[in-house]
């Protein structure tokens, strides 16, 4: 099973559909999306059909903190840009969007492996996994073999060993990581739609589950267009900027 | 853990002869129907009474080999067990000696410790440009070739730098071989190609002399001493070590890593170049350091920070980028001179910079071609000539200057993709002519580039324009 995970997509088109790209190509499988489809970037609808369609055909989609804000529910913690984009979302979405991601579940299994969106400890918290301590946490609420989740933008894989303290690791692009399954691990696949490490390409990972092996990637693609729909749809300009400047 | 018995099947692979029992794993020989293969199996001491690091070396072994591939200086992985089921390596057998062969006739002669102490340290640099660092050097893992390659083996305690460091937790006790070891490693750093440097002066140490450098460690307090008590120079053991190899022994011994060599690849030069060895006080030491040296080293120790891990691999330092950005219609020769002094300079100051002439034409301009205009490629080519005529004074070398015609609406969008995707460290552009922005790059580009650039930028102003300028400065 060739599992391909993004998350925090943000209504970044052109993103997503490089890193599709990207995944189909090395002969992805299954796919799963980590919440967060929406908020910030312009095409929300676009977006959410392009999910849709991957659900309707087995992928997993959990909830993200700024989808539920696009439902109108408090998401807490919005900055002025987010929330401008959140308004702007909720005027965009049609009845179809809105009952899709109304439908979505917080969490999801599948064998060994749970999907969340923030910490596994209290999903609908959406708290960040900023450190050793949120990993080990969210690991340790997870009873899985290997979380995988978003909403931190950066790329970080946590391992538990024996000492039972979560160690960080940050992936080098198209390494292969072993991830042995006597270990715990926790994995933070990276922002699709608006990395923030100053490398505007887009973040995904993806998981060779047989052979026990995880692979972060990061995938340039025309983060010119998305940055000049932004504009053009009246966003606040820092959103346009951050995708060209990947801050 | 009892040993598997030679002659039992693991996976398909018969086991032969148990060339080697270490504390972490077995090491067996494969046989097949006509005799023995080139090709080794160690299996992990797992199990009741084993230590967990064991289980973790396995892996990190497996990690480290697989991601090395095949190469001269390393063994190749062919094969491996999963953890879990049937844990093992199956790995392509080298045959030749090992250097505990050498390090138990030491003391050996000096050429013979440089010869053997090259081979290692060349093998040494060979793997931390391929981002490991090895952790455990000691004379049972460094083995010789009949060629006299040196081939480094046993990576249960590597460190590769794009891999999760499954180690790094076990650090209540220091990892590796204590007599060895460098301070930062025993304190807990692994990432440092230079703690491997260390350990290979430590050896090169026991070879000349026959002894080591810090005897036996028994306990942490005792493997830490070697923070501020220097080792007895090798000349004062074995009166015949030339000094410039004291100097490199003790060179290599350095407690603090940015005193060591640099690199592994610097210890194989001044090993096979001994005559071009600097002497410094280290060579000619003839004794320990003094009780009051010592009292102060030991305080400083005390509150010894480790040096930062450099990345491993000894990446070359890429020459700067300087991009000069010209407006060639119409040419203006004040603007120009002013420009080329300015460029001058800016590669005095940078010594080994690389020069980037860059010019936009409108792409407008380049599709219409209407009337008496030239056709696009030949002003496209006489847009690199007069590049290249500007250069010419310069005198610079041709592999330093490139030239290049971007063809684009937007000139200051044009210049800042080239100085982004080429990294461009300093730009240089001319100011635009006070009143009119007619014959040079305008003033709306100039400010574009300059807000938005992502380097240092100059604005070149010639000196003749410089009295036309609104008076009181800056409007």
């Amino acid at each position: 099973m060739k599992l391909a995970l993004f998350a925090d997509v943000h209504s970044n088109l052109e993103a997503i559909t490089a890193c599709l790209n990207h995944a189909q190509a090395l002969g992805a499988d299954q796919f799963a999306f980590l919440g967060d489809m929406v908020g910030y970037g312009a095409d929300p609808v676009a977006v959410l059909e392009l999910v849709e369609r991957y659900a309707a055909k087995g992928a997993v989609v959990v909830l993200g903190n700024h989808d539920c804000a696009a439902l109108g529910h408090p998401a807490g913690g919005m900055n002025a840009g987010a929330q401008a984009a959140i308004d702007w979302t909720r005027t965009q979405l049609g009845p179809k969007q809105r009952e899709f991601l109304a439908g979505l579940p917080l969490t999801a299994r599948a064998d060994n492996v749970l999907f969340v969106h923030a910490s596994a400890v209290a999903p609908e918290q959406w708290i960040y996994v900023a450190g050793p301590a949120e990993a080990e946490k969210s690991m340790l609420a997870a009873e899985a073999g290997i979380v995988f989740c978003g909403h931190v933008h950066e790329q970080n894989l946590y391992y538990l060993g024996a000492g039972g303290k979560p160690m960080p690791f940050r992936p080098v692009s198209g390494t292969p990581v072993p991830t042995a399954r006597h270990r715990q691990w926790l994995a933070i696949v990276g922002s699709v739609g608006q990395p923030r490490d100053r490398n505007n390409a887009a973040c995904y990972a993806f998981a060779d589950l047989e052979r026990a092996r995880i692979t972060f990637f990061r995938v340039p693609y025309d983060y010119r267009t998305a940055a000049r729909k932004i504009r053009a749809a009246g966003l606040p300009e820092r959103l346009a900027l951050r995708l060209e400047r990947g801050v | 853990m009892n040993a598997p018995q030679p002659g039992s099947e693991i996976d398909g692979f018969c086991l032969g002869e148990l060339m080697h029992t270490g504390s972490m794993a077995f090491i067996y020989r494969l046989t097949g129907p006509q005799g023995p293969l080139p090709l080794v199996m160690k299996i992990p001491r797992l199990g009741p009474g084993e230590r967990a690091v064991n289980v973790i070396g396995f892996e990190v072994c497996r990690m480290v080999l697989g991601a090395l591939g095949q190469g001269p200086h390393h063994p190749t992985l062919v094969a491996y067990g999963d953890v879990e089921t049937t844990p093992y390596l199956v790995m392509g057998y080298v045959e030749g000696e090992r250097l505990s062969d050498w390090s138990s006739r030491a003391p050996i002669a000096p050429l013979e410790v440089a010869r053997v102490g090259a081979a290692a340290a060349l093998a040494l640099h060979d793997l931390h440009r391929k981002e490991v660092v090895h952790l455990d050097l000691k004379p049972t893992n460094i083995m010789f070739r009949a060629s006299g390659t040196a081939v480094l083996i046993d990576f249960g305690l590597a460190h590769h730098s794009h891999y999760p460091d499954l180690l790094a937790e076990e650090l209540r006790f220091p990892v590796g071989n204590w007599e060895y070891m460098a301070p930062e490693q025993a304190l807990g750093v692994r990432c440092d190609p230079r703690s491997d440097i260390y350990a290979l002066g430590a050896i090169l140490y026991q070879l000349a002399t026959g002894r080591l450098p810090f005897g036996h460690p028994r306990s942490v307090a005792e493997l830490r001493r070697r923070l501020y008590r220097d080792p007895l120079p090798p000349r004062a053991i074995v009166p015949g070590t030339p000094a410039w190899l004291q100097e490199v022994i003790l060179h290599c011994l350095e407690p603090d890593a940015r005193n060591r060599y640099d690199s592994a690849e610097q210890l194989a030069f001044a090993l096979t170049s001994p005559e071009r060895v600097e002497l410094t006080e280290r060579a000619a030491r003839q004794r320990r350091a003094g009780w009051g040296t010592l009292a102060r080293r030991w305080y400083q120790a005390r509150s010894f920070e480790p040096a930062p891990c450099p990345a491993p691999s000894i990446k070359e330092n890429p020459a700067p980028i300087v991009v000069v950005a010209l407006s060639t219609a119409p040419i203006d020769d004040v603007l120009y001179e002013a420009m080329r002094g300015a460029t001058a300079s800016a590669v005095n100051a940078s010594g080994n910079c690389r020069l980037a002439c860059v010019t936009v034409v409108s792409l407008a301009a380049t599709l219409s071609g209407e009337g008496e205009e030239p056709t696009a490629t030949v002003r496209h080519i006489r847009r690199l000539i007069e590049l290249r005529k500007w250069a010419r004074p310069l005198n610079l070398p041709e592999e330093r200057l490139t030239y290049h015609v971007l063809e684009a609406e937007k000139t200051a969008d044009a210049l800042l993709d080239y100085a982004t995707m080429n990294d461009a460290d300093l730009m240089l552009i001319g100011a635009p002519r006070p009143g009119s922005g007619v014959h040079r790059f305008g003033g709306g580009i100039c400010a574009q580039v300059v807000a938005g650039a992502p380097c240092s930028v100059t604005v070149v102003r010639p000196a003749a324009d410089r009295a036309d300028l609104p008076k009181g400065g800056v409007q």
